[in-house]
């Protein structure tokens, strides 16, 4: 089995936002990037199919700065084979780092291609699905559990009140969501010996894409609370605000 | 004529809620461009609810129909979408499960980006704008689409239903296309009850103290359950007890949560506690003390007997679901 | 939902931007193991130290990341890491809890170095693996209970029989003593006052005459396990002698490594007291403000974080000096005896600023508070250290 899997270099999930100078983009000044939190269960899964089947290779490819090299060890201190880094800021379109991806994975023979179902900074969810559809290839995305047997994989998603299960052949494209695996640490061991795994360095540019950012801002301040009312007799009511004014059920 | 095409959801032949949320907000949207709303009804036959879709704001709605559609077929869906999509200024899905999977592979096939999971739109000089959550909701972001079609999904629960369009809804068909099916739905399942962890929940209830003893956590189970995907977690105090395992204490020694929803249940506020829930969206406060510092911090309270008010709690949000 | 939300993480203390001088698998190798304390560590030893319990069913865990004799060739199954790596895992352990970092420092520090420096191929091959993978646990004998600061009078004997020895005497405060599997046990070899005779022996503690015992009571370092050991008529093998080892000089070369990790480890402890203190002093609201908006809590904020920042400082440079070859044990001593005694202050002050809370086992300073007196004492005590220095500078030994 020979198994990609794409990462991604995100701020770590407990960094308070900063809007930068330019207002479209945090102020990374002090804040610590780690590998985003679902692509490392991807990361998780290929390794342990590699394990299980006994041979094959595990690669990771990222897209990001150089910056992202580190990312991209702590994947190699894992476990996986060896990394590609395509070197570029990114985008805000989704599609323009999916068409990046996808050219780098073409025709290198992966059976299974691994991604997280989002990223936790941009949040944008798609770029995994985008790369399949670009390489025509079965896909399923926010996949919680997963099988891999005999050249085909059967995947289960959450979906709302219930469990899609799916079936596709490979070679196909994964996204991980929770629940699928728990990812392990890199041992010591592992840290020290990834900086010997190859890491490969290449530059791609993106297309200006189809999406702008035009303003990053903070969320609005909470408002001052009020008692809905006294006894069962307020449940209505507040139900009704939970629905109508806060928009959270 | 700019016409936007709002992609609906249905499920087991009756048409999901969200589908109107979708349809209102391509129709605000089109009401700013000036353009006319097709719904599109991926089934396998008819389907309940497709009759309303003019009143919340379609002017065509669309039935796409294959002996497949019956359950989401990813690649049928996409193909059938792609081959109308191209005419269209906008396409707008739900970011649901089904949208989040399909909107994406609509705009690779359509060649351009997406905007997933939007909270708000507009449109500014003759493009496309839209408002997104971004770094687990810590920011907000705002993007102009350039790409034509304008690709987007919309939060569930985040734009309002609106029923008095009064559009015509007139019926139409899309023919669905040759397509490769390579990604089989196999069946739909209940969900197991694996418990949801309380950092990740959407929508978590807790309790304290005030449920008296361990056995009254069954209340707040029931309310998680009614809620759907809900966690339920619970004060150190009560942690201490050994009521609930230490996996579910929110506060400063266990667990920071931050759900779109927390209902604090018995749970009097003290500062340990607030220390790991003040980042909720919207916190919900029941307890029998009015003056319990935790109302300080709620958007909504109610003050009564957490024995009567829950389960009335309960009862309500499964109404609310049902519909 | 994102994963891991939980923003009241440990995120360390580092006002000097000292990550910048480290290596990206020093910062690596740091994260790890404090994602590992978090995960599993935290959730646990708050009962752990009420119940004055060791957390054995973590050593698996600990082992497997690869924390024991983490500085040790990887020939022997271990990790191979440079002296900052090592500090920087002492410093993540101890952030935890001193008794944790304490059963990793006895384990590398005390029974694989010792192994490693002076033992033979054979002692090597068949010890240092297992005790890497944690299946095999050590402790160091050496301090006996009327011999703590002077080790060099203890009277406990090996006494050279036809097919091997015979040790007899009593050891005290030793940390991993009635878990253990073997023990590395120093005595002398010739007459009661010849510290040169002293040499190390390899104990399985399954041996007959060897009995570990708990020590009860303890007041600090509760989640360890202390304990008392006794040797009545040990007989060992002829190959049980560590050959390398001789006088009193090899157990204290022991010492020094163990010191080293106690001085990375001594600012994990009052990097997590200080965290604690700044979370506090922001939250917690007096007369309508954060009780961090008044000066005295400030001033005490302000005098942890630089002190903090003294140590790291002090303990980094020590550690590129051992990588170097030029470190001695009196820079040693004078990082374990500055760092131990700022960390001690830095936990009785968080524990004050907690007012009444920092009393509970829930919040941490008082634990580290507790723990951080023995860690004073062991490991030569605060004042012993004052001396060498002492004698350092004037060529006068005072003691």
């Amino acid at each position: 089995m020979k198994i990609a899997v794409c990462l991604k270099r995100v701020p770590d999930t407990t960094a308070k936002i900063v809007v930068g100078g330019d207002g479209k983009s945090i102020d990374e000044n002090g804040v610590k990037f780690v590998p985003n939190p679902y692509d490392e269960y991807a990361l998780e899964a290929a390794i342990a199919l590699k394990e299980k089947a006994g041979a094959g290779e595990t690669v990771v490819v990222a897209l990001g700065t150089d910056a992202a090299q580190e990312t991209i060890r702590t994947a190699l201190a894992m476990g996986i084979d060896r990394g590609v880094l395509l070197q570029s800021p990114g985008s805000a379109d989704g599609f323009e780092v999916a068409k990046a991806i996808a050219g780098e994975l073409k025709g290198q023979g992966y059976d299974l291609i691994l991604f997280g179902k989002m990223a936790v900074d941009d949040y944008n969810h798609q770029v995994g699905v985008m790369v399949a559809e670009l390489l025509e290839l079965p896909c399923v995305s926010a996949v919680s559990a997963l099988t891999v047997e005999g050249g085909a994989l059967t995947a289960e998603r959450e979906i709302e009140g219930g469990v899609e299960q799916l079936a596709c052949q490979l070679p196909a494209v994964v996204t991980a969501d929770k629940g699928i695996n728990t990812p392990r640490l890199p041992s010591l061991k592992g840290i020290m010996a990834a900086k010997k795994k190859p890491l490969e360095t290449k530059p791609v540019s993106l297309g200006a894409g189809s999406i702008t950012v035009t303003s990053l801002a903070l969320p609005p301040e909470r408002q001052a609370g009020k008692i809905v009312g006294e006894g069962p007799d307020a449940v209505p009511a507040l139900v009704q605000l939970l629905r109508t004014e806060a928009k959270v059920i | 004529m700019a016409t936007i095409l709002a992609v609906t959801e249905q499920r087991g032949g009756a048409l999901r809620k969200v589908s109107l949320e979708v349809i209102s907000a391509a129709r605000a949207l089109a009401d700013q461009l000036g353009a006319t709303v097709d719904a599109v009804v991926l089934s396998n036959g008819s389907v309940d609810g497709a009759a309303n879709l003019g009143a919340a704001g379609a002017d065509q709605v669309l039935a796409a129909h294959h002996e497949t559609f019956g359950l989401y077929n990813p690649d049928g869906y996409a193909t059938t979408i792609a081959s109308i999509g191209g005419s269209y200024t906008a396409i707008v899905f739900a970011a649901s499960a089904m949208g989040r999977d399909l909107a994406p592979r609509v705009a690779a096939r359509l060649g351009t980006g997406c905007a997933t999971d939007v909270t708000g739109l507009g449109v500014e000089g003759g493009k496309v704008t839209a408002t997104r959550p971004v770094y687990a909701g810590k920011a907000i972001q705002k993007i102009t689409l350039g790409g034509s079609p304008a690709v987007v999904s919309i939060r569930p629960n985040t734009f309002p239903v609106t029923s008095g369009a009064g559009k015509a809804g007139t019926a139409g068909t899309v023919a669905v296309p040759a397509f490769t099916p390579r990604v089989t739905v196999k069946g739909v399942k209940a969900p197991e009850q694996a418990a949801l962890d309380v950092t990740e929940a959407p929508i978590v209830v807790s309790g304290g103290r005030g449920l008296k003893e361990p056995g009254n956590f069954k209340l707040l189970e029931d309310l998680a359950a009614a809620f759907g995907s809900a966690a339920v977690g619970a004060s150190r105090a009560v942690v201490d007890a050994g009521w609930r395992e230490h996996g579910a204490q929110v506060g400063q020694t266990g667990k920071t949560v931050a759900p779109t929803l927390y209902v604090a249940v018995g749970i009097s506020g003290a500062i340990q506690h607030l220390a790991g829930m003040r980042t909720s969206k919207v916190i919900v406060a029941i307890n029998k003390d009015k003056d319990a510092p935790i109302f300080k911090v709620a958007d909504y309270g109610i003050v009564g007997d957490l024995f009567e008010v829950v389960p009335r709690l309960t009862d309500e949000v499964k109404k609310l679901r049902a519909e | 939902m994102p994963v891991g939300t939980a923003t009241s993480q440990f995120t360390g203390v580092d006002f000097y931007h000292l990550d910048s001088v480290l290596s990206e698998e020093e910062r690596a190798i740091r994260d790890t193991v404090r994602a590992w304390v978090d995960e599993h560590l935290m959730p646990v030893i708050g009962d752990c130290y009420i119940q004055g319990k060791f957390p054995k069913q973590l050593i698996p865990g600990m082992a497997e990341l690869g924390v024991l004799g983490a500085n040790l060739p990887e020939e022997y199954g271990c990790a191979g890491l440079n002296n900052v790596a090592y500090g920087l895992i002492m410093q993540e352990l101890e952030r935890g809890d001193s008794g944790i970092r304490s059963f990793a420092s006895v384990q590398g520090a005390l029974v694989m170095y010792p192994i490693y420096a002076f033992g033979s191929d054979e002692q090597k091959k068949k010890w240092l693996p297992s005790l890497a993978k944690g299946t095999d646990i050590g402790c160091f004998g050496l301090t006996e209970p009327d011999f703590g600061s002077n080790p060099g009078g203890m009277i406990t004997t090996a006494k050279e029989t036809k097919d091997g020895w015979v040790l007899n005497g009593t050891k005290m405060w030793i940390t991993n003593g009635s878990q253990a599997t073997v023990a590395v046990v120093w005595a002398k070899t010739g007459a009661v006052d010849d510290a040169k005779s002293i040499r190390g022996f390899i104990v399985p503690t399954d041996t007959k005459g060897f009995t570990g015992k708990d020590q009860k009571g303890k007041l600090s370092l509760r989640a360890s396990d202390t304990a008392e050991l006794h040797l009545e008529d040990v007989h060992l093998p002829k190959d049980a002698i560590l050959p390398k080892s001789g006088g009193l000089k090899s157990p204290l070369m022991c010492l020094t490594q163990a010191r080293y990790g106690i001085s990375w480890g001594a600012i994990g402890a009052a990097m997590a007291c200080y965290d604690e203190a700044v979370r506090y002093a922001k939250n917690r609201v007096m007369f309508g403000k954060p009780i961090g908006a008044t000066q005295i809590q400030q001033v005490r904020l302000a005098d942890m974080l630089t002190e903090i920042t003294k140590a790291q400082l002090l303990s980094l440079q020590l550690g590129r000096m051992k990588d170097a070859g030029t470190m001695t044990p009196q820079h040693v001593s004078m990082a374990k005896r500055n760092n131990v005694n700022m960390a001690t202050e830095c936990a009785r002050e968080a524990r004050r600023l907690l007012g009444a809370n920092g009393i509970l086992a829930e919040y941490h300073s008082m634990r580290h508070m507790a723990n951080l007196e023995s860690v004073y004492t062991y490991e030569g005590t605060h004042d012993m250290h004052s001396l060498i220095l002492g004698q350092e500078i004037t060529g006068i030994a005072a003691y």
